[in-house]
């Protein structure tokens, strides 16, 4: 693996399957009464978020923390970044402190690259702009794997705002470096230019493609995008491109539903689906989290010389 | 002013398809005699052996930042980076603060060129007032200033409004001046960050797509055909808007065009860097528009190469690549990239490279005594470089304020050695005189 973690095309077939068996072995750890090991003790990681994001924040910081590192939150607004501080002199600020890893959220697609430039601590990608994403799309893949026994000719649909989604180039991705086949499914108007070079399926009709899924995957819609003229309505969007239970009774009786959150239930998927207790692993989603963003600055931090 | 003797330097002459061996004698500022084996006769005399002595280099499309943002460049500075690349004339763009859309301004401009004494300025006047595209600028006043304004554009915001830029194509004719454009629909192109293709989409960067510099070249060569008023396009990037140039110049629209260094050298890729110092606007585009760029230079269809030279302050560039302004530097390096892009891959003969950076841009303009012919009686505005000398840009070395060049670091072929300003050295031996 690199030193850092900014794209996932940064990561080898063999560096995710790294990455996914760490988190099964950490994910133990959060089963035990104390969930705690002591594998990341002195270390300081930094969580510098420009962007809300109160789930992806505590996520992180419950990984490093049960990982015995010391964490700090930088949040930008309150702090001198919103009083104009530019991001190379808070990542001057915090390289000064001493910070081993920043784990960074950002609005501007590419921001974590300039930071990786000014620190030599380890950066990862928690989300920037609408490029990537890289530990959702880890998580997705430890979710997928608990159900799956393999990726290869894995049939995955991606649904929605793929233009401005980090989680769907992140996926898109990692799934095809695990060999999986992935469907993007979208209205023309949130396909991103040249999408056929992505190694992707593409098509624009849900209904034709979701009875062949092992694994849909739905994207955020976001009301801003209708105001911009992607598409005519949000009914419009629910009708065409919105998982509701007709289209979950579609689908293959063993395939599954995830969704990175947050939803908008009732646009892009319907609450009975995000709810049904067979089909969605939305929930998984989250705890997988914690386990997954664990084994990575596991990995990236201390490394398997001083695993104990 | 003393006697100088050019000698045995191949001299390159486009104005006057003169391309072989030969002497230049330069006397109280002014070519004296041209020819071979001429005698030095008191005349100091400039080794030229092996080096291609030829007109000044013209540049149409420069960014100074004088007045209003003297931290990036000044005037100064940018004539010491122009008189370092070859130099001997160049065109500010009037994008200030204040904005040159009054006399006061360009002759102003002007006049700080003029004192600084390195090269030539000819300013570029706005064609709307405060570049604010609703109403003409006194286009009359600055082309009657001292200044003598001959060109105006409104720069990196076009004129939106086909019937103001009609208007002002149809006024300017009143003097023969020229409207240079900046090709964008803002519409197409409203946040966009780089060129829209699949280094875009992979990148999560909005996309600035083709489409939106070819759809406005072709309102303008209408507007043109329209009004017979003079149309220059700016740094013309894709190969669809260079195809719509040569379709009308074939069917006699009055039109010129400009092409710049790292729209022929550079792609899209560049961006997967996230730097913003390959931010520009229009975007660097893709393999394909780079070879119809060459190719319109080499056949004429794009008269110049000019840089769009754009400086910004460090901490401008130091950021985000959203964040950060467009624009990179150009001056110190366009002869270079020139003579290894286009003449080094066959593209363009040496002769035919000189033209695009000489006698080309000032065809485009009223630049007298700028762009050769080399020939007794013309202004000595003279350009000395060795076409063989190999060097590597490097940023902290530029004689220009501000560091963002996309060069840096790429191993060049070819180095300017001497530039004559009306017969002075502004340039000896690679460095500047003042």
């Amino acid at each position: 693996m690199d030193k850092h973690l900014l794209s996932a095309s940064d990561l080898t077939a063999d560096d995710i399957t790294r990455v996914l068996d760490t988190a099964a072995h950490l994910a133990k750890v959060t089963d035990r009464a104390i969930k705690k090991v002591p594998t990341l003790r002195g270390r300081t990681v930094c969580n510098l978020f420009f962007e809300d994001s109160t789930r992806t924040r505590i996520s992180f910081e419950l990984a490093a923390k049960r990982l015995s590192a010391d964490v700090i939150n930088f949040s930008a607004k309150g702090s001198s970044v919103s009083k104009g501080e530019s991001l190379k002199d808070t990542a001057i600020t915090l390289e000064a402190m001493g910070v081993d890893a920043i784990v960074i959220r950002h609005g501007a697609s590419g921001a974590p690259w300039r930071l990786a430039e000014w620190v030599e601590a380890v950066v990862v990608n928690a989300g920037d702009g609408t490029h990537e994403h890289p530990t959702q799309a880890l998580l997705d893949l430890y979710t997928i794997r608990q159900r799956f026994p393999s990726f290869d000719g894995l049939k995955v649909a991606i649904v929605g705002d793929v233009l401005h989604s980090r989680v769907a180039r992140s996926n898109v991705l990692a799934l095809t470096t695990m060999g999986a086949e992935v469907t993007l499914v979208a209205p023309p108007t949130l396909l991103p230019a040249r999408v056929e070079a992505w190694g992707a399926a593409v098509s624009y009709d849900l209904d034709a493609v979701l009875p062949k899924q092992d694994v849909v995957m739905m994207l955020r819609v976001q009301l801003e995008r209708q105001r911009a003229g992607f598409f005519p309505s949000l009914r419009e969007y629910a009708r065409l491109y919105g998982l509701d239970g007709r289209r979950l009774d579609a689908m293959a009786e063993h395939a599954i539903v995830m969704h990175p959150g947050p939803m908008n239930r009732g646009v892009e998927i319907a609450a009975e689906v995000a709810d049904s207790i067979e089909r969605s692993v939305i929930a998984d989603q989250v705890a997988n989290g914690i386990s997954v963003r664990m084994a990575l600055l596991y990995l990236l931090l201390g490394g398997p010389e001083v695993a104990a | 002013m003393s006697k100088l003797l050019l000698k045995g330097g191949r001299l390159v002459d486009p104005a006057s398809r003169h391309d072989a061996v030969a002497d230049v004698l330069v006397d109280d500022g002014r070519v004296a005699e041209v020819g071979p084996g001429l005698e030095a006769a008191g005349a100091e005399v400039v080794d030229c052996d092996g080096l291609v002595v030829c007109p000044g280099l013209v540049d149409l499309h420069v960014h100074l930042r004088e007045p209003g943002r003297e931290d990036a460049e000044t005037i100064e500075t940018g004539s010491r980076a122009a008189a370092l690349g070859g130099y001997t004339a160049v065109c500010p763009m009037p994008n200030t603060d204040p904005v040159a859309d009054n006399a006061g301004v360009v002759e102003m401009v002007a006049a700080r060129g003029r004192e600084v004494g390195l090269v030539d300025v000819f300013p570029v006047g706005a064609v709307t007032l405060g570049q604010r595209g609703t109403e003409l600028a006194e286009l009359g006043a600055m082309a009657r200033s001292a200044a003598r304004v001959d060109c105006f554009s409104d720069d990196g915001l076009p004129i939106r409004e086909a019937r103001l830029l009609r208007l002002a194509l149809e006024y300017t004719r009143a003097f023969d001046a020229v409207i240079a454009d900046h090709a964008q629909d803002a519409s197409l192109t409203d946040g966009a960050q780089m060129h829209e293709g699949e280094v875009s989409a992979m990148l999560g960067l909005a996309g600035w797509p083709a489409a939106a510099e070819e759809m406005v070249v072709a309102r303008d060569l209408l507007l043109a055909e329209l009004t017979g008023g003079r149309l220059h396009l700016c740094h013309v990037s894709s190969g669809g808007a260079v195809e719509l140039v040569r379709a009308a110049r074939a069917r006699g629209v009055r039109v010129t065009a400009e092409a710049a260094p790292h729209h022929f050298s550079l792609t899209d890729e560049a961006a997967r860097s996230y730097d913003p110092v390959f931010k520009v606007n229009p975007p660097l585009r893709e393999k394909a528009d780079v070879e119809a760029v060459r190719l319109g230079l080499a056949d004429g269809t794009l008269d110049a190469i000019a840089t769009d030279h754009a400086p910004h302050a460090r901490e401008d560039k130091e950021v985000e690549w959203p964040a950060a302004p467009p624009g990179m530097l150009g001056l110190e390096t366009a002869l270079a990239v020139t003579l290894t892009e286009l003449v080094g891959a066959g593209y363009l003969d040496l002769a035919t490279a000189v033209e695009r950076l000489t006698s080309g841009p000032a065809r485009c303009r009223r630049l007298g005594g700028h762009g050769g012919p080399v020939a007794p009686g013309a202004p000595a505005n003279l350009a000395v470089f060795d076409p063989a000398a190999v060097w590597t840009v490097d940023r902290a070395r530029l004689a220009s304020r501000a560091r963002n060049t996309p060069f840096h670091g790429r191993e060049l072929r070819g180095r300017v050695v001497h530039t004559l300003l009306r017969g002075a050295f502004t340039v000896r031996d690679g460095r500047a005189t003042r």
